[in-house]
């Protein structure tokens, strides 16, 4: 839509301008007011930046608190079966679980703590994946446009009616039988390679409206070569759209994750995520009901903050669609 | 507007050639077979295999009969399943797919364009808050985490409904409906609130409310209108991946239909159901895609082809 340097952020700049007599606010500082302002991406990044921290230190501390192994089976056998949250063996009250414990007696915060590590990696580093596949055929087609152009949105339009599923089923089998780290490497890249169409897109329409203004031709006109406008040029005056776009495509790759490892072709069995716990969970609904809902509502309430702090930082960055 | 429907339906030709030529490549450059499984077999009967099944061509002939097979529209029979043709599978779980997502769809048009007009109407009021973070709820909430819960909820505990199975027309659909319908409300809620706002400060609402028109006339005859086209242009994908079935949905409720079909056929290397899947799916995205431009036309005059 509307990018924030471009004319369309004219009319908005004298009305702001009353209530605000200090001058030199630069864009990003405006936008970090706006985005305080704004309670319920206020709330997502709290919470996003509690389940991080919590994820990254939580299972270590509940090592060293409860000593557990490392892959948190109790030491003691009369543990090993499954315990509603919150009880202890003999049904008493007690703080030792939580979430409760799986059928080996696992406790499900440890293995909820330890998949959200897997999780939120997915997320991120697949997003970094896409971002990079997007923005380079993005930015290319539309600097270079004409022929080029047509060709590769045309590519674009074709992988997007081509099955995801069916993308990452074939890429995963490229790498078959390999460790689980290896496992989770490819899942990053096959997630990534399919999610960067949309990224393209956005970077595409950006560069076209960009291309054409003033300080391209100036770095045109001065000798710059083509990949150095592109990279220094162009590629940065886009990073608002993309940042906030990425910020969606986080929460966006983790559910196409969990899925797959609902399917059972995500993660593999002695790394766990979300997606793998959850699914173990369904096995034993009727019964371990915990087992579940613990894992599905850590997963939900994550991906309804970074959404929020998405939505956030798109209004926040573009003033245009703050109005609405 | 007949012309352009025209034009629009010849390009479904080329468009289908590519998806289905990649696709083919795809399937073909993916290391494992049908028939490999845990042990490999003897080589002698691997050779009667691929013979049987045309395997031992060069590939421009196999990639030949898989053309000509998708414009006769006869796919073959499936590798996995002897006997059973690509058609017949279509012919049977299409159906179960179709009711799904169709259902599913409509409930959350109905509950997405009612929560998002009342939203826009009172915009930053407690209904809008509410809605609006129901519908993120609907976005960010696992549909194998929704499902079981309400599987859980009013089957198992309370059992009002049955908690699954395919049975034509009848309760055991509403789980599985609403279970699916939960994120396309919550987009479609999303998506008619930022429409409707952005279109009740437009000029031709203020001629409207300007001649006098009750407020009520306003939103219904005018409004709704043109608010609702990102609605439009959001449903032609969607209901094409509805109706091409999901996976998810299908295997918590053990429903017979086309998503999980799909998966197996691509974790088997069935080449001749996958083809046809395919097909069938991006065709029914174009076919879908058309409908939405011809709806366009309809909802904002302005526009002609």
């Amino acid at each position: 839509m509307a990018t924030p340097s471009s004319s369309p952020a004219v009319p908005q700049a004298g009305a702001p301008g009353a209530d605000a007599p200090v001058a030199g606010t630069s864009l990003w500082k405006d936008a970090v007011k706006r985005l305080r302002k704004n309670r319920l991406a206020v709330f997502g990044f709290v919470v996003v930046c509690l389940v991080v921290t919590a994820s990254l230190v939580g299972p270590w501390i509940i090592e060293r608190a409860t000593g557990y192994t490392y892959d948190y089976i109790p030491t003691d056998p009369a543990l090993v079966n499954a315990q509603p949250p919150f009880t202890a063996p003999d049904g008493s009250f007690s703080w030792l679980h939580p979430m409760g414990t799986d059928d080996a007696g696992r406790d499900i915060l440890a293995r909820v703590l330890l998949g959200g590590r897997i999780s939120l990696m997915v997320g991120v580093i697949s997003t970094f994946v896409s971002l990079i596949i997007g923005i380079t055929v993005g930015a290319t087609a539309g600097y270079v446009g004409g022929k080029v152009d047509e060709a590769i949105m045309r590519g674009v339009d074709v992988l997007y009616s081509i099955p995801y599923m069916m993308v990452v089923i074939v890429l995963l089998a490229f790498f078959g039988g390999r460790s689980a780290i290896g496992q989770l490497v490819l899942l990053f890249i096959a997630l990534g390679a399919v999610s960067w169409l949309t990224m393209a897109r956005i970077v595409r329409g950006q560069v076209m409206s960009l291309k054409s203004q003033e300080f391209i031709l100036a770095a045109r006109a001065t000798g710059v070569p083509a990949s150095r406008i592109i990279l220094r040029h162009l590629v940065p005056n886009t990073l608002g759209p993309v940042i906030v776009y990425a910020t969606l495509t986080i929460p966006s790759v983790m559910l196409l994750e969990s899925f797959l490892s609902f399917l059972g072709l995500g993660v593999q069995a002695p790394l766990a995520s979300w997606g793998s716990l959850a699914a173990d969970g369904i096995q034993n609904i009727a019964v371990f009901p915990w087992q579940l809902i613990c894992p599905g509502l850590t997963m939900a309430v994550t991906l309804f903050s970074l959404n929020f702090l998405g939505d956030g930082l798109r209004d926040a960055l573009d003033p245009q669609m703050r109005k609405g | 507007m007949a012309r352009f429907i025209l034009r629009r339906l010849l390009v479904i030709v080329p468009m289908l050639l590519v998806v289905v030529s990649l696709t083919w490549g795809l399937i073909r450059v993916a290391p494992g077979n049908f028939y490999s499984g845990e042990k490999k077999l003897p080589a002698a009967i691997e050779k009667n295999i691929r013979e049987k099944y045309g395997l031992d061509k060069p590939w421009y002939v196999q990639y030949g009969r898989m053309l000509a097979n998708t414009a006769r529209g006869d796919f073959g029979e499936s590798l996995k399943y002897p006997g059973t043709t690509v058609n017949s599978i279509l012919a049977t779980t299409l159906p179960v797919s179709a009711t799904l997502g169709i259902l599913a769809y409509l409930l959350a048009l109905v509950v997405g364009i009612t929560a998002g007009t009342i939203a826009a109407l009172k915009q930053n009021s407690r209904v809008d808050y509410a809605s609006m973070a129901a519908a993120m709820l609907g976005i960010s909430m696992p549909n194998f985490v929704l499902g079981p819960t309400l599987v859980l909820l009013f089957a198992l505990r309370w059992y009002w409904l049955p908690p699954a199975r395919w049975d034509g027309f009848s309760l055991h659909l509403i789980l599985p409906v609403l279970t699916l319908s939960a994120v396309y409300m919550a987009y479609i809620a999303r998506l008619t609130r930022s429409g409707m706002l952005e279109v009740l400060r437009s000029n031709y609402i203020r001629t409207a409310r300007a001649k006098g028109l009750t407020e009520r006339d306003v939103v219904v005859r005018h409004a709704v209108r043109g608010g609702l086209l990102p609605v439009v242009s959001f449903s032609g994908p969607a209901l094409a991946f509805l109706i091409s079935g999901t996976v998810v949905v299908e295997r918590i409720f053990a429903l017979p239909g086309l998503g999980n079909y799909f998966i197996n056929a691509n974790l088997n290397r069935d080449e001749p159901l996958i083809i046809g899947i395919v097909a069938f799916m991006s065709i029914a995205v174009l076919l879908f895609n058309l409908l939405v431009d011809v709806a366009y036309a309809f909802f904002d005059p302005r526009i002609r082809y």
